[in-house]
């Protein structure tokens, strides 16, 4: 029977919504689905994945040490537990990208990452070449181990029941890698960008990070989350978290603006699946176009401040 | 101080690559290849680490065909010491790739091993975190800043949430992201020069390695195409396209 094994994201105090995502994408698989919560103190956590629709039982491994867990300490912890599941999953986001190859690696079985279709329990297919390519891929018999691509999936209704269960875990646990601090976006107030259903995204075409807050005002004015094209990143007009694309965020909302983003395929990667793709660029040739549902050349500088005004 | 660093040979990414009709790959010949870009940045964050006298080795490795030579001369030529080529023409998966590069690490004992985060064909961002697990490793995934304090590193990494800062205690293995730096331009002579450097070659007989199952593809499609949108000519249009469609 098979039975899979999804490990939990979260930032210590609530569960990020992959979770929830990589839950759709595993219910064609199994009867059983189960979620492992490595924390410090999870009950709220545990509550939030119990209500997962399609979840059978919600594990919680409650220990000091998981407290801003870092994949060298959560591996052989997944290790210990993992021979009783015929799969083991993580949603493709930093978090499943860093720990799920350290838990393949100590099984001894390959990876298949960033799944974004399930054909069958070993059959997948996955983005390759920045998705220019999708391969049909066929995991060999053992476990099969996975990152999931959240953009790909909607995620999993409320309403769940599962049982909630604490779990003790003895294995030595490494002490060569410490967590020191994370300097987190600081944009509390905004939508995130991966589950939000609007995102306001802005590229080189901005100029300067004075000027990224026309976007954020927008963004502000929409109910809007803000991303960058690398370009913008890099040019330090806003934080590396607001990257969409290839070796960024992957996204999949309901509304895509890019604004002065001339759509290296590299960016397109990570927009693909949004709804409604709206580009607003002064050069009318820009690849972005031939992506977007709705193209306005123009000059940003003018158009948004419009479009601030006319939405009131 | 060793620092070992792998490079593997991708499509370059200027290249908009081709599916092949009968759904059996990509079209590879003729086509521009490279260091996979992530790579190239691993490759600089070595050079700059013996350039401020943190290592004083920096050896180059990858695993492939004859081909992939030309990417391990450009490995030399931006200053690597030494370059390994383990020859395989085989297809060399990232858990058997983390085998070769482990029992590597084994013999060479470095003190850092530093990889591209992902390589920019397959996608997979597996190889450093695989090398990290079977050698009981720390590692530093998508590394934007490295400091080396004695037997120490602080990895700064570039994660969904914003910057996350490790100190991992080396040996260790770290995974380079866009922002750790820009790699150096190659100067023709120094280019000519690397092409009178030798190249060490081995071969898998020379590592009593386990390979690992493969993922077995069986089939390369296109992605759907998005249907070709409209363009509209004034901001009322587009607001009021938007408010058709319910999104505003």
């Amino acid at each position: 029977m098979n039975k899979v094994l999804i490990i939990a994201e979260h930032d210590g105090k609530n569960l990020n919504i992959s979770t929830a995502r990589t839950v759709t994408a595993s219910q064609g698989i199994a009867e059983s689905v189960e979620i492992v919560i490595f924390v410090d103190d999870g009950n709220i956590i545990a509550t939030q994945a119990a209500a997962i629709a399609g979840v059978t039982k919600v594990l919680v491994v409650e220990n000091p040490i998981n407290k801003h867990a870092v994949s060298a300490i959560l591996a052989p912890q997944i290790e210990a537990i993992a021979n009783e599941y015929s799969h083991i999953f993580a949603p493709n986001t930093t978090f499943g990208k860093d720990l799920i190859p350290r838990v393949a690696a100590l099984l001894g079985v390959p990876q298949v990452s960033n799944i974004m279709r399930v054909e069958s329990p070993n059959i997948f297919d996955r983005p390759v070449y920045a998705g220019n390519a999708i391969v049909t891929v066929e995991a060999p018999n053992g476990a099969v181990v996975g990152t999931i691509r959240t953009a790909s999936f909607p995620e999993a209704a409320g309403g769940g029941l599962a049982s909630i269960e604490q779990c003790e875990i003895f294995v030595d646990i490494p002490t060569h890698t410490r967590f020191i601090s994370l300097a987190a976006n600081g944009d509390d107030d905004h939508p995130d960008l991966q589950a939000a259903s609007k995102v306001i995204a802005g590229g080189r075409g901005l100029g300067s990070q004075e000027n990224f807050n026309i976007i954020y005002s927008l963004a502000d004015k929409m109910g809007a989350a803000v991303g960058a094209s690398r370009a913008a990143v890099d040019a330090g007009f806003i934080p590396n978290s607001h990257q969409v694309g290839q070796t960024g965020k992957i996204i999949a909302p309901e509304l895509y603006m890019a604004i002065g983003i001339s759509g290296a395929i590299q960016h397109l990667a990570g927009i693909k699946d949004a709804r409604t793709i709206v580009a607003i660029n002064k050069d009318a040739d820009a690849p972005i176009f031939e992506v977007a549902d709705i193209g306005l050349v123009g000059d940003l500088f003018t158009i948004i401040p419009e479009i601030e005004k006319a939405l009131g | 101080m060793k620092i070992l660093v792998g490079i593997k040979r991708v499509v370059d990414y200027n290249v908009k690559i081709q599916v092949k009709p009968d759904g059996s790959g990509i079209t590879t010949s003729n086509v521009k290849m490279s260091i996979n870009p992530f790579d190239d940045i691993a490759i600089e964050a070595a050079l700059q680490l013996k350039e401020a006298g943190k290592a004083n080795e920096v050896i180059a490795i990858t695993i492939g065909s004859k081909t992939c030579q030309e990417q391990l001369r450009t490995a030399l030529a931006m200053g690597a010491d030494r370059a390994i080529h383990i020859e395989t023409d085989e297809e060399i998966q990232p858990l058997t790739c983390a085998r070769i590069l482990k029992a590597f690490v084994d013999k060479e004992k470095p003190e850092l091993v530093i990889l591209g985060k992902q390589a920019i064909d397959n996608d997979n961002s597996q190889t450093a975190q695989m090398l990290a697990a079977l050698a009981n490793w720390p590692q530093a995934t998508f590394a934007s800043s490295i400091e080396i304090e004695e037997n120490t590193a602080i990895v700064t990494r570039e994660i969904d949430a914003g910057l996350e800062t490790l100190a991992i205690d080396l040996p260790a293995v770290i995974s380079a992201d866009l922002r750790l730096n820009k790699p150096r331009y190659i100067k023709l002579p120094d280019m000519m020069k690397a092409k009178r450097k030798s190249i060490e070659t081995l071969t898998l007989e020379d590592f009593n390695i386990e390979q690992a199952e493969l993922i077995k593809v069986l089939k390369t499609t296109r992605p759907t195409p998005r249907q070709s949108g409209i363009k509209v000519e004034t901001v009322e249009e587009l607001l009021s396209t938007l408010k058709k469609k319910g999104l505003i």
